[in-house]
């Protein structure tokens, strides 16, 4: 969980050509429960310091959440990318890892892979990718067996 | 009908663990599950948690959605690190004897909703 790039970067821009007003990156560790949750802490709290909607903030806050305890449940390892442009907020996740086989199954409410520790964690209900889905503008999974999964969630401003 | 912190704990019998001085705050809706991702998928503002989960993702959840109050029920405590936790937040908890079907029972026939 420690953060790579835990400041604001000014004059760099996204894939898309807008100016990043805010870019942290974090990594995230396989299996680390007890520091599982910070780095979306961290992120609520930053989106309510830029004065971001209260309504947003929460949404942007829960997907983090739930694709961070994605990597920690699911992946080997992996990173977590915070970024902020003038009309979106971006929350990208890229882990090394199984991978889904299964996108669409992955997608479907009550359908979990997760291990006995993560559900007794309150977890693996099946439910973080549709609530991801659900509190996003949109999602943008790309994932290879054996190799790992790229996430993607946008939230327009 | 909205309830106080002070009245939920009358209802339901509760000790209040953390957040004695926030007893008057008003609460609109109630969540019971074990499932944080439940949680996670149904909370709104202002609203209280009933629980038997006591590990620190309960607090975590919590403190993301801004949930209020957070009752444990089953007269479960949690450790004293997750106590701190909420504290540090300003997140109220409480401990009842009752089961999570009897407590938001309780509380539903009190008036609470389900948000």
């Amino acid at each position: 969980m420690n953060p790579e790039g835990s400041k604001s970067f000014d004059n760099k821009t996204d894939t898309a050509g807008k100016d990043v007003l805010v870019r942290h990156v974090y990594s995230i560790e396989a299996e680390n429960f007890s520091s599982a949750g910070e780095v979306s802490r961290r992120t609520k709290n930053l989106l309510k310091q830029l004065g971001v909607d209260g309504e947003l903030v929460r949404k942007a806050a829960i997907a983090c959440y739930e694709a961070e305890m994605n990597l920690v449940i699911h992946s080997w390892g992996g990173r977590l990318i915070f970024q902020v442009t003038p009309d979106k907020i971006q929350i990208i996740t890229e882990d090394t890892g199984p991978g889904i086989p299964n996108i669409e199954l992955a997608m479907k409410e009550g359908y979990s892979t997760a291990s006995e520790q993560a559900r007794e964690m309150g977890f693996g209900a099946g439910m973080g990718l549709p609530n991801i889905k659900r509190c996003a503008s949109y999602i943008n999974i790309q994932s290879k067996v054996g190799q790992g999964t790229t996430l993607e969630i946008t939230f327009q401003i | 009908m909205p309830l106080t912190l002070h009245e939920i704990k009358e209802i339901l019998n509760a000790k209040v663990l953390h957040g004695h001085n926030m007893l008057n705050e008003k609460i609109y809706s109630a969540c019971g599950s074990d499932l944080m991702s439940d949680v996670l998928a149904f909370v709104k503002e202002q609203t209280l948690l009933l629980t038997g989960l006591t590990n620190h993702h309960v607090i975590r959840t919590a403190e993301l959605l801004d949930v209020s109050a957070i009752v444990f029920v089953r007269g479960k405590h949690p450790a004293g690190d997750i106590v701190d936790m909420a504290k540090e937040h300003s997140i109220v908890l409480m401990s009842t004897s009752d089961t999570l079907f009897t407590a938001c029972g309780k509380l539903y026939k009190a008036g609470l909703s389900g948000g």
